[in-house]
């Protein structure tokens, strides 16, 4: 018994150890739920999808040793802001609100924000259409702010959900009305499933919507935020970010 | 609904290899056990620590551990993983920035075992606590009366006498330790049942990996209760048999 | 619990009391509790709701564990056997795999079909309480049908062999006796058995019921704060514990307790 707790403890200082003193490591935050075409878990139990490819590409050239680190959604930032990881690269927009907490670097993508429903629902984008109905959203999302602001008179009820996909199975199972998210994963998604269709985007609220997506960084992590925007920009002008992009979309998700 | 009843039987998905999920999934409870086994021995440490100190310690030791026990048992174990989870890991590197030290890093293993040994500790100092009331105070005073040192005496009556009354809430505490592992599957551990959630989203199979993940769970514990079993007779040498 | 009487008069209790109470006064002057007015009505509403689902699951499960320990001890195999299984698998499965199998597992046959989205069910199968509410119900009878089978099993035969000699019919029997006296001997495992069942409703948050830990959940959100939302939880839930511990022990000094 003695030598067992003892092993253990060794195990356990061991797994402590291995962990301390990485000086260039970056941990990197992503959301541990499937989120395609940007993060995903495959069947040998890595992690891809573009936002891998895109993390790949800006530590090669930033020289940086990143290690991916799943996290839950909902506490990823303060994952962030306690040390537990040194980055987040988890389509996380550039909001008013997060910049009070976190840094951002410069954008690596922009895509419009849209509406799913299921197929033939008759639903449309807007308060008109979505009133009385139920609104299913992925919790702290620019997306949860915009339906609680704009539609969260009219709704029926707006249901939060820990991550996307478990949204997305709900529009699925028609337990919600309609979905608001991210154009990209919502179009993985009416591919990958019948049962649903996009009905279109959201008029535009920059102030909610942000500015686009970007790596979330600690507040005065400026050395790393300056290596992360040197890389943004070197990958977008080499190639690089056209190249592996090619692989998910066919047109270019940097936005204008 | 036929095609649903069918994806049931996906079996092909449940392969170890890829592009089956099998081997993902048992990857999952490998992380789950280890959790289970680390936790649960830091909470026996914690517990054998805090049982002496609550039998033995002075007022004020005895005060904060009841302080520690009566807490970490009203607040649910979901609130405590979140608690600890986030602060625990703030806590410790603020302590080794005070002493100098370099920032260490935790992993989500380690602060899982963390989190399961306090909860652990808890629970564990109350059954040692209560198993060691339960060996007559005239036993342990007979063998100091034969020249035992207290050495001899803990060895020789105080364990054996306390063993019985404390396998079966060390074995119970046992079993609520693995299944308290999967409350780490919301601070995104990838445990057991977060991985599951995670193939049941990537492949829209969520029945049949809940399924499988849950008869994993379930033959942890039937093979728990063999153990135990055994435990508790060998506990029990002796003893008078117990009815049912 | 200890037989020796401690009072809060004793020195070090004092002590030990100030610097409870400095912390407390530490941690709300140095933290931030801004948001606090405007969430108190939901918080509210969430702890009712916390509150509602504890005691209407913990009244149905032991309605249900009531017949699993009969099963369980008295029971023809056919009948012990399925509801020993039951208490099995309840037992040696995580409350949140139970959960998420219920709802998210249902949730995709409900994809596969679309007709059910006729039924008259349907507002309850669409909606997350139903869910929340049957697994906690299950889990609840599943731990305490097996403190019920034990409790059938511990009646005095004597006692009710009393009763069939007084002419009492099996049933009469069962009524007046038999599950009269086996309640009796579960009640005190009821307590410890309710405090363990209002830790576990927080679970049903990760399947939509907005509950006061998901009220939680949302301030931790909106505000990005990492302590003060769950040192508030903390704090609703040891009170709630204390209540409903205080509440058993005025309940079981009113119900006598004859014949141990």
């Amino acid at each position: 018994m003695k030598n067992k707790i003892i092993t253990a403890f060794a195990a356990l200082g061991m797994t402590l150890a291995a962990h301390a003193a990485s000086a260039e490591t970056v941990r990197v935050g992503v959301a541990a739920e499937p989120y395609p075409p940007f993060t995903e878990p495959d069947a040998a139990g890595n992690w891809t999808g573009w936002e891998i490819d895109f993390m790949n590409a800006v530590c090669t050239e930033a020289k940086l040793d990143c290690v991916v680190t799943p996290v839950a959604w909902d506490g990823i930032i303060p994952a962030l802001t306690s040390n537990k990881i040194d980055a987040i690269v988890g389509s996380m927009s550039i909001t008013e609100e997060r910049m009070k907490t976190i840094d951002f670097s410069d954008k690596y993508y922009n895509t419009p924000s849209v509406i799913a429903t299921a197929k033939g629902s008759g639903i449309t984008p807007d308060a008109a259409g979505l009133k009385d109905k139920i609104i299913g959203v992925q919790v702290s999302t620019i997306h949860q702010d915009y339906v609680t602001t704009h539609f969260g008179d009219v709704a029926a009820e707006v249901k939060e959900y820990q991550t996307q996909d478990e949204a997305n199975q709900d529009l699925a199972a028609g337990r919600v009305d309609a979905i608001m998210a991210d154009s990209l994963a919502l179009d993985a998604f009416v591919k990958s499933d019948a049962c649903c269709e996009i009905v279109g985007a959201v008029e535009d609220d920059p102030a909610i919507l942000g500015a686009g997506v970007g790596v979330g960084l600690r507040k005065g992590d400026d050395a790393l935020r300056e290596k992360f925007n040197t890389a943004i920009a070197t990958i977008r002008e080499n190639g690089t970010y056209d190249e592996f992009s090619k692989k998910y979309f066919d047109f270019d998700i940097y936005g204008k | 609904m036929l095609e649903w009843i069918a994806g049931l039987a996906s079996w092909e998905l449940l392969a170890l290899e890829p592009p089956g999920w099998g081997g993902v999934l048992l990857g999952g409870l490998a992380i789950s056990l280890q959790v289970a086994v680390g936790g649960y021995l830091l909470g026996f440490l914690i517990g054998v620590g805090g049982a002496t100190g609550k039998l033995y310690g002075g007022p004020i030791l005895r005060d904060l551990l009841d302080v520690y026990t009566t807490l970490v048992r009203a607040v649910p174990e979901l609130v405590l993983i979140l608690l600890l989870y986030y602060a625990g890991t703030d806590a410790l590197n603020q302590l080794m920035l005070l002493i100098g030290a370099e920032r260490v890093d935790i992993s989500g293993l380690a602060a899982g075992i963390f989190v399961i040994g306090v909860v652990q500790g808890a629970y564990q100092t109350e059954v040692l606590r209560g198993a060691f009331k339960a060996v007559p105070h005239g036993q342990i005073e007979a063998a100091r009366a034969y020249g035992m040192s207290s050495l001899q005496v803990l060895r020789r009556i105080t364990l054996p006498g306390m063993l019985p009354h404390a396998v079966p809430g060390l074995a119970n505490l046992w079993l609520i330790a693995t299944k308290d592992t999967a409350l780490l599957a919301v601070v995104g551990v990838a445990e057991l049942t977060l991985v599951t959630r995670q193939a049941g989203g990537t492949t829209k199979s969520y029945f049949l990996f809940f399924c499988a993940a849950g008869l994993l769970y379930l033959l942890v514990t039937l093979i728990s209760n063999v153990g135990i079993r055994r435990v508790e007779r060998y506990a029990r040498r002796g003893m008078p048999a117990v009815r049912s | 619990m200890s037989p020796e009487i401690r009072s809060w008069r004793e020195p070090h209790r004092l002590v030990l009391l100030a610097i409870g109470i400095g912390i407390i006064v530490f941690a709300a002057i140095n933290m931030r509790w801004d948001w606090l007015p405007r969430y108190s009505g939901r918080l509210v509403e969430g702890v009712g709701t916390t509150l509602w689902l504890l005691f209407l699951t913990s009244a149905l499960g032991f309605l249900l564990a009531v017949p699993l320990g009969l099963a369980q001890a008295a029971g023809p195999f056919w009948l012990s056997g399925p509801a020993r299984m039951f208490c099995t698998v309840i037992r040696g499965t995580p409350l949140l795999l139970q959960l998420w199998l219920l709802y998210y597992g249902l949730g995709s046959l409900f994809a596969y079909w679309p007709e059910i989205r006729q039924s008259w069910a349907w507002p309850y199968l669409r909606s997350a309480w139903p869910y929340g509410v049957l697994a906690l119900t299950l889990s609840f009878a599943g731990y305490e049908g097996e403190v019920m089978r034990g409790a059938f099993a511990g009646v005095p035969k004597g006692e009710l062999e009393a009763g069939r000699a007084y002419g009492m019919s099996p049933l009469t029997v069962f009524r007046r006796i038999w599950l009269p006296r086996a309640i009796h001997r579960a009640l005190p495992t009821l307590a410890g058995e309710t405090v363990l069942q209002l830790k576990a409703t927080p679970l049903v948050a990760t399947i939509t019921v907005v509950d006061v830990y998901a009220i939680i959940s949302r301030v931790r959100q909106d505000t990005y704060l990492t302590y003060e939302p769950l040192l508030l939880l903390a704090l609703i839930y040891m009170i709630l514990t204390g209540i409903l511990v205080l509440a058993f022990r005025w309940l079981e000094a009113k119900v006598p307790v004859k014949g141990g």
